[in-house]
């Protein structure tokens, strides 16, 4: 905690997940820091990548099975129509505390200066190209480029 | 807290925002810019205006709001106030830092 008294100056957010609740939680983290005066970058991979997709990151869906603090059975949550019914609910209840949707976000994220980076070995194993992507997306990196944006003093790194 | 700025007593928080709207004038506001290395242009009185207007009518400000307002888009705004726009310019404008997480 020595380094400029352990001041953060930049986050590194990775999202892994695809789910929404996921997707939020990285978007509030990334644009969180921009509004504190902290620098952000962003790392899609795998499934979030759907969340830079420009035909999916529309259609993104809470997780009701294998969520316990969903405080729903199970054998419930996995019936056709569940997901769908409860992120419903939830994106309506977001709109009552002013969130934006995702897409929104998303350009809110860009304006705000947040570098947007799709991993490439996801991108590959997906078969998505640069064209199927988020105008926003700054490039299409490997792992190790996402490591050298990160050096410097101050910067933390957050897995999603 | 007192402190001094630009050669009046005014009270501030510890995280130095106005207390009393009432003690802010253009003066104070060049000044608590100028602590923020910001010098104003027009444009960016044009925002502060907008963000006083807004609290005079109690609307709870975020970046999303401010976005949308008409007054300044999302890039403009951190381009006048590049450190934490939203927290800077309530700062400057003599009205209280938004609770606001987005």
């Amino acid at each position: 905690m020595n380094e400029n008294n352990g001041e953060i100056k930049k986050m590194m957010i990775i999202l892994s997940k695809g789910t929404l609740e996921n997707v939020y939680a990285a978007f509030v983290l990334a644009n969180g820091a921009r509004m504190e005066g902290i620098e952000a970058e962003m790392f899609f991979t795998f499934f979030g990548l759907e969340a830079v997709h420009k035909k999916k990151l529309e259609h993104l869906h809470v997780a009701t099975v294998g969520n316990p603090a969903m405080h729903m059975p199970t054998m419930l949550g996995g019936l056709p129509g569940m997901e769908a019914l409860a992120t419903h609910i939830m994106k309506k209840e977001m709109e009552k505390i002013d969130m934006p949707d995702v897409l929104e976000f998303l350009e809110i994220l860009s304006a705000s200066g947040v570098k947007l980076w799709a991993c490439k070995l996801a991108m590959d194993m997906f078969h998505y190209k640069k064209e199927d992507l988020h105008e926003a997306v700054d490039g299409v990196i490997t792992v190790g480029d996402f490591y050298k944006q990160s050096s410097g003093e101050g910067v933390h790194m957050l897995f999603i | 807290m007192e402190k001094t700025i630009a050669g009046k007593s005014i009270t501030v928080n510890e995280e130095g925002y106005l207390t009393d709207f009432n003690q802010w004038d253009e003066k104070v506001g060049e000044a608590l810019a100028s602590e923020a290395n910001i010098s104003l242009t027009p444009r960016h009185w044009e925002v502060l205006k907008y963000l006083q207007n807004e609290q005079k009518n109690q609307v709870a400000l975020s970046i999303r709001r401010v976005g949308k307002s008409g007054v300044v888009d999302i890039k403009e705004f951190y381009q006048l106030f590049p450190v934490a726009p939203l927290k800077t310019a309530t700062r400057i404008a003599g009205i209280p830092k938004p609770a606001s997480c987005i």
